[in-house]
């Protein structure tokens, strides 16, 4: 039997999957957009998962939002990035020093 | 071992093995291609739970736009990516000591866990029977409902990162020849007419 226990945890593997990707990869922004992708589909599972199990249609409504900001953040996230490498022609993490922050 | 958790086992383990290739891959097309192989996987997660709307959406939402956007992107820039893998080693036990640290925290939630007896009293929408009530028939009479704000919002965020997006992109190329619409409107007759009295037998000089 399928309990919530397995999605849970298939999701916090992801997660970590994620957070581990971005140490991994940290130079290197289009893997670090990838990589925060992947941990909102976890919290995405995890938003189902409870959903489903606790028989409560919320989780999916927030999942949906979820979904909703997880696109805009790539297309804007791509679309600076594009910028980036018209003016620098790199996207290394380390030449992200313009505004001198 | 029946169909529906051979089916979990077999699109967690896709999953699982596909978000650690994105990680890991060499070429960034390849760790594309497993991110859409993970949101694949994931969407059949989502249809044995029985949450088919947010499945659906997530294939065309991920795979349709998401997905191909980063491919398109990284098809797009051309980066020489090898040269970022050359200090990738040096992080490793850094990221493995943080990853651990955060599956035990995330772990130790399974130790002892239960839901709490009110927990059925709190909710704020019970799903209706599915044998009833298709799964988004029952999600729409939420949002477009309690949630309608939500959605509207969600409705604005995206506008905005359309405009964002485009004004972010969007070059002006010099040397290009190009309407002005402005100063075609603004242009007056004295400044492209000029009258003159011509004498009979004499013309103009």
């Amino acid at each position: 039997m399928i309990g919530i226990e397995h999605y849970l945890i298939v999701a916090a593997t992801i997660f970590v999957i994620g957070v581990f990707g971005i140490f991994l990869n940290r130079k290197n922004v289009i893997i670090i957009l990838m990589s925060i992708e992947l941990m909102l589909v976890a919290v995405n599972i995890n938003l189902v998962a409870f959903s489903v199990f606790l028989s409560d249609l919320v989780g999916q409504v927030f999942a949906l939002f979820v979904l909703t900001v997880a696109a805009a953040e790539a297309a804007i996230g791509l679309a600076i990035l594009v910028c980036f490498f018209r003016n620098r022609s790199s996207i290394a993490v380390d030449d992200v020093n313009l505004m001198k922050g | 071992m029946n169909l529906v958790e051979l089916a979990f086992y077999g699109f967690s383990g896709l999953a699982i093995l596909a978000a650690l290739s994105v990680v890991f891959a060499r070429n960034p097309v390849h760790a594309v291609l497993f991110l859409i192989l993970t949101f694949i996987s994931t969407a059949g997660l989502f249809v044995l739970l029985g949450a088919e709307f947010i499945a659906m959406l997530l294939i065309i939402v991920y795979v349709g736009a998401v997905a191909v956007l980063f491919l398109f992107v990284v098809m797009m820039l051309d980066v020489d990516f090898a040269e970022f893998k050359a200090g990738m080693a040096r992080y490793i036990p850094l990221g493995l000591l943080i990853g651990l640290v955060l599956l035990m925290v995330l772990g130790a939630q399974f130790v002892a866990w239960e839901t709490s007896p009110d927990a059925s009293a709190l909710r704020q929408t019970e799903t209706p029977d599915a044998t009833e009530v298709q799964n988004s028939v029952a999600l729409g009479r939420v949002i477009y409902t309690r949630y309608v704000f939500g959605f509207q919002t969600a409705g604005l965020i995206l506008l905005v990162a359309m405009i964002g997006a485009i004004v972010l992109t969007h070059r002006r190329r010099r040397g290009v020849k190009r309407q002005d619409i402005l100063t075609q409107i603004y242009r007056d007759p004295d400044a492209s007419l000029e009258l003159r009295d011509v004498e009979p037998g004499r013309g103009l000089k």
